[in-house]
């Protein structure tokens, strides 16, 4: 059911859909008053249950599908090129600092669901090295600021590394038919590469 | 000697977050523009704080501690990149860029095929509808992304900001389409 029809109609959100909010509110309850007792949290339900009602948002409009093993293996990856980013643009502040040259690039995600628009985007603004300077959503392209670009080729490897953190992100948390595009397309990729090399 | 092993991962941690704090200043003053400075201003310290956490973490062995812990990383996880977003993209919409400096620029071509659909349809409009003196003649800054403070002021001194701020809030014509 789309956001607008469900609107129409005055349902309210479904619990499932609305349990990761619950359970993030309850969770920083307890981290706050550094209380994990039953009673506490049990009252941390109860007002995180009124604040996501009194103070209504949009719901965030999530695939139902998550997959922790890629997640870690995605938040793995993740710290990795974060330390080696953040290093990389210390050498470069150092080293290259004035004479830096960079470029804007457009990628152009497979996803069209703006939770994956803004994840990506999200995820690759925190890594050193890219930010995001502006998205089109109709296209669901992301413009990204990459420092130290001066090459074609350089471009291209920051376009390459772009859409593959979209696709960890699709295994880890994309629709099924997102998956399964993604699926379709490293099989023809790998299709591609056999076939030149024979 | 438990002490002494855990003191020095505090300490290894704290330096290696300090030494992020470092890069991010190092970065400030020898970058050229604002974009490049925007890296260095906002990224290092996502990895500088969560190593400061990690020493906190160490420091003082509490499982009370560390949800509070990971609650502050995943709070900067969420905010640094809008914040550092925001200002990017005020910043090369109002061209507070070199753009010598920039050697790829698939954004720019973007943005001035936009403006220039913009102005062909302005014209159209302007062709329907008899000469309407709020309407701006002049199309060259119609587009508000290009619109840069003196403009803003001229544009408020000729009386035609009425005309521009309709152009503005005129749905589905700018390049986020």
């Amino acid at each position: 059911m789309t956001k607008e029809a469900r609107m129409r109609e005055g349902s309210r959100v479904p619990l499932l859909q609305e349990l990761p909010l619950l359970i993030w509110l309850v969770f920083l309850w307890g981290a706050l008053w550094q209380d994990f007792s039953a009673g506490n949290l049990i009252f941390g339900a109860v007002i995180a249950f009124f604040v996501a009602n009194i103070f209504y948002l949009p719901p965030v409009e999530l695939s139902g599908r998550f997959n922790p093993i890629y997640g870690l293996a995605f938040a793995g990856s993740f710290l990795y090129k974060l330390v080696q980013a953040s290093f990389h643009v210390f050498w470069l502040a150092v080293f290259r600092g004035p004479r830096i040259r960079n470029g804007v690039i457009g990628v152009k995600l497979r996803s069209r669901s703006d939770l994956m628009v803004t994840a990506t985007g999200h995820v690759l603004s925190l890594i050193p090295g890219s930010l995001v300077v502006d998205v089109d959503r109709s296209t669901s392209t992301l413009y990204l600021h990459a420092l130290n670009v001066s090459t074609a080729e350089q471009a291209e490897k920051v376009r390459a590394d772009a859409l593959d953190t979209e696709a960890w992100l699709i295994r880890t948390l994309g629709t099924k038919e997102e998956l399964a595009a993604l699926r379709a397309e490293t099989a023809e990729t790998r299709k591609r590469k056999i076939g030149g090399r024979a | 000697m438990e002490e002494t092993v855990y003191d020095v991962i505090t300490a290894v941690l704290m330096l290696g977050g300090a030494l992020m704090s470092l890069a991010a200043a190092i970065g400030l003053i020898r970058f050229p523009d604002l974009l490049s400075r925007m890296h260095a201003a906002t990224k290092p310290q996502v990895l500088g704080l969560l190593l400061f956490l990690l020493a906190l973490a160490v420091e003082f062995r509490s499982w009370k501690l560390l949800p509070v812990l990971a609650v502050v990383w995943i709070f900067m996880l969420l905010t640094a990149p809008v914040s550092a977003h925001m200002v990017g993209r005020a910043g090369y919409r109002t061209k507070h860029l070199r753009p010598e400096l920039l050697v790829i620029d698939e954004l720019d071509d973007v943005v001035e095929r936009a403006q220039r659909l913009l102005r062909e349809a302005e014209e159209e409009a302007l062709e329907d509808e008899d000469d309407d003196p709020r309407v701006d003649d002049d199309p060259g800054h119609s587009y508000t992304g290009e619109l840069d403070d003196d403009e803003m002021l001229r544009a408020r001194g000729t009386g035609a900001g009425e005309a521009l701020n309709s152009d503005a809030q005129r749905p589905g014509k700018n390049p986020e389409g």
